[in-house]
């Protein structure tokens, strides 16, 4: 039960990109085409689950042990920066397609602050092992739902005659702000 | 004249938030009031410019293949130093910002100005660099909040001007995107005219 609250929870209530503000850039960058935004989600709940394992193992067997928990930011980031790198490398041999698709923003998965914050907030939260894979990957599918939905829209909105003002990130945001607002109505789910 | 002209373009032609479009998630995230919004502009610009000033002296002895992680190292160091701060003397702020004060590190408009400038710029103009995009960001910020402030709770920096609720909506997550975007359109349509 616990772990159902978590997950809806993560995904719709407290959804990531419109509750809590984390992982903006990608969510307006690359929310252009449906198809590369289902890459880049997919690549995103692989780099956020893996890097809250290894986050959780760094705070309680590294960072308590030593007493050096305001280490904290310069480790994770560290880490997560070579996690990235990781996953750059095995995408770039395993589907190229992919890999050319993603483009900049593989990279830059380093400073999507999504994958940074799921790891403090696991660790501010307090939670266990199994309760942080199960936080972060449901963050991170939240992540990748809104990012989907995101570019549904966008693909639609591309076809409409918008006033020249409002072209590119202006109209991207209002519409983030109407579909936040559809977001809010599960706030009385949990 | 040309330290002025560093400065501004940071603030006007560079604007972090409304041309750059970088640093996107405390933006929104931290903008509930205008004191929040100045809040976490300060702090970042705090870092902006202390991480500008050290990168640009030591650009010349970091090898260019490990640039980038040696940079997010000195980058979260600060972070790190001023989080501590917050939590010394300003509690309740610290608080309010929550986890965006160590998210910092991983906004990209730090490692952009890092690399984009004080790799390839003497001291004293990337310390010039990070004050004016730091205001930059920090003015774009107070505006952002003060706008929510205003239209959500009827106040601004705290100074209640009408009694009453305000439209919550706008203080809620919804409102940050909105009034960013109607900002946006403010801010092209005004710079469109400027150019014409």
């Amino acid at each position: 039960m616990e772990y159902i609250l978590i997950i809806i929870s993560a995904i719709l209530v407290n959804n990531v990109v419109f509750a809590q503000f984390l992982g903006i850039c990608p969510f307006l960058g690359v929310s252009n085409k449906v198809s590369t935004s289902m890459g880049m989600g997919a690549a995103v709940v692989f780099v956020i689950t893996i890097a809250a394992v290894v986050a959780y193992l760094l705070q309680y067997y590294v960072l308590v042990p030593l007493g050096i928990q305001y280490m904290q930011t310069i480790v994770f980031i560290l880490v997560i920066a070579a996690l990235v790198q990781m996953v750059e490398i095995v995408l770039k041999k395993v589907s190229p397609a992919l890999y050319q698709a993603l483009g900049i923003f593989l990279p830059l998965i380093t400073t999507n602050c999504a994958v940074l914050g799921v790891a403090i907030l696991l660790v501010q939260k307090q939670y266990s092992l199994l309760q942080s894979v199960t936080f972060a990957f449901s963050t991170a599918i939240g992540f990748a739902l809104a990012l989907v939905i995101f570019a549904g829209l966008r693909e639609r909105l591309d076809l409409d005659d918008v006033p020249r003002a409002f072209r590119g990130t202006p109209i991207a945001l209002i519409t983030a702000g109407i579909l936040a607002m559809a977001f809010m109505g599960f706030s009385g789910l949990v | 004249m040309n330290n002025l002209k560093i400065v501004l373009s940071g603030i006007v032609k560079n604007n972090p938030t409304f041309v750059l479009l970088l640093g996107m998630c405390p933006t929104l995230g931290t903008t509930t009031s205008a004191v929040n919004g100045a809040g976490m502009g300060a702090a970042t610009m705090a870092v902006l410019i202390l991480s500008n000033i050290v990168i640009s002296l030591v650009k010349n002895i970091i090898p260019s293949k490990v640039r980038i992680p040696s940079y997010i190292v000195i980058i979260a160091a600060f972070v790190t130093i001023v989080e501590l701060c917050m939590r010394a003397y300003l509690p309740d702020l610290y608080k309010t910002l929550g986890v965006f004060i160590p998210l910092i590190v991983v906004n990209c408009i730090i490692l952009g100005r890092a690399e984009g400038f004080a790799a390839k710029n003497g001291v004293w103009a990337s310390a010039l660099d990070g004050i004016g995009i730091g205001l930059g960001f920090t003015l774009a910020l107070t505006v952002i909040g003060a706008v929510r402030e205003a239209l959500g709770s009827g106040a601004i920096f705290g100074h209640r001007f009408i009694s009453g609720d305000g439209m919550l909506i706008f203080v809620l997550a919804p409102g940050a995107f909105l009034v960013l975007g109607y900002l946006m359109v403010l801010f092209n349509r005004l710079t469109a005219k400027m150019r014409s």
